[in-house]
């Protein structure tokens, strides 16, 4: 019984260490210190601080961290407009996204998140491109 | 720079926004490395490739341009480029560069110069679905044609054709970012037309594979192999397809550098030409 209960935990162990995307990048907390970092940046960005002009930023930071979480498997559900319509009229370009993603891989860096996890990351958000950027 | 405090009290970060300092993330239009590096014969590449990729970072009209120097070392050759290249809107790429072949072992030496053009007609390398479709050319004419001529080449100047798909996968196989280009290429080119431009064993053009893929160990670090087929249009000596194995520094959007292991196979009947490949790009 002894031998069975090892080789059970042996062979779950890889699982039970294998982390979420959400647990890699630091659950609920870690999500709101990456995109609260992320949107400093964007600040002071003169190439896209314009278009959070007059926009209200505690509400932003609450958004993408939601939906981040809701996107990483976290205990979120994403309460925001679809990113067509939030994004409508805007006038965001390809150059302003990709300005957005650096920000958010410094972000990541500047907080240890392993490159897998924020490869992960990127590759869920960037099939919002098409809906975000007008060409 | 903001410097306006948009919901005065309570969160912090309203106020923080309006007090950041310049952005740590860099100018440019475009990702980190998306810019590829120079290949030989000057255009956006990698190193014996030209890519789908435009050179520099420039986004939506904007121009860009590089400067880049590359070495390549084997057994009895060593091969010198100097090249530029402006990009603009990343939809249009001119490149220039100057190939100089030293016959280390033979004695003497080849030249050429290149000019290049590409044209991206579809597609993006990151975002959608569709690859990054490019279509380019490559005027090339030797300034030394002596050697050539006396080798059975048929012209002093040749122009290659190509089209490139190049495709990123931010989050591919082992979790890391993957990039592979395809490259078909219809030339005559004798060893990259440093022997002129077609033979007396074979005068016609011909259509050519080329692929390089890549995967990026961090943000800065790239590792890939590269593949290309040759033309055998000479009699004297035979010609073999290129490969290499390399690694690629992005340390920032101005710099990049490239060490490879290549493989340039059997060069003017010496056979089994290995050694190093060593490329700069500074790009403004």
């Amino acid at each position: 019984m002894k031998i069975v209960l090892l080789l059970a935990a042996l062979l779950f162990a890889p699982l039970s260490f294998a982390q979420s995307l959400y647990q890699q990048l630091g659950e609920q907390q870690g999500i709101e210190t990456i995109v609260e970092e992320m949107l400093y940046q964007v600040g002071g960005d003169e190439r896209i601080a314009h278009h959070f002009d007059g926009v209200d930023i505690m509400r932003v930071h609450k958004l993408i961290s939601e939906q981040v979480c809701d996107l990483s498997g976290g205990p979120c559900d994403y309460s925001g407009e679809d990113m067509k319509t939030s994004h409508r009229n805007m006038g965001v370009d390809n150059a302003d996204f990709n300005a957005l993603v650096e920000h958010l891989i410094a972000a990541m860096e500047k907080e240890d998140v392993p490159v897998s996890a924020q490869n992960q990351l990127l590759g869920l958000l960037a099939p919002m491109h098409g809906d975000i950027v007008e060409e | 720079m903001m410097n306006k405090c948009l919901y005065g009290g309570g969160f912090l970060l309203t106020c923080v926004l309006a007090l950041s300092p310049p952005a740590a993330a860099e100018q440019g239009a475009r990702l980190l490395a998306t810019g590829g590096t120079s290949s030989l014969e000057g255009s956006g590449g990698g190193g014996i490739v030209p890519w789908a990729t435009l050179s520099s970072y420039a986004g939506e009209d904007q121009f860009g341009a590089t400067v880049n120097l590359s070495e390549v070392s084997v057994d009895d050759f060593r091969l010198s480029v100097q090249g530029a290249s402006l990009s603009w809107n990343n939809r249009i790429e001119l490149s220039y560069a100057e190939q100089t072949f030293d016959l280390s072992t033979i004695g003497g030496e080849l030249s050429q110069r290149i000019i290049g053009a590409k044209v991206r007609l579809a597609g993006n390398l990151i975002y959608g679905d569709l690859p990054q479709i490019s279509l380019g050319l490559q005027h090339k004419k030797n300034n030394d044609y002596e050697l050539p001529a006396a080798v059975g080449s048929k012209d002093d100047n040749g122009t290659d054709w190509y089209v490139s798909a190049a495709k990123a996968w931010l989050d591919g196989p082992f979790h890391r970012t993957w990039v592979a280009n395809l490259t078909l290429r219809s030339s005559k080119a004798n060893q990259l037309g440093l022997l002129g431009f077609g033979g007396d064993k074979e005068d016609s053009r011909e259509w050519l594979a080329e692929a390089s893929v890549a995967a990026f160990i961090n943000r800065y670090w790239a590792v890939g192999v590269e593949y290309r087929q040759k033309p055998d249009n000479l009699s004297f000596a035979e010609e073999q397809d290129w490969k290499d194995l390399f690694v690629a520094y992005f340390p920032n959007k101005h710099v990049s550098v490239v060490g490879a292991y290549t493989d340039l196979g059997s060069i003017a009947g010496l056979n089994d030409q290995t050694g190093w490949y060593l490329s700069v790009q500074a790009a403004f």
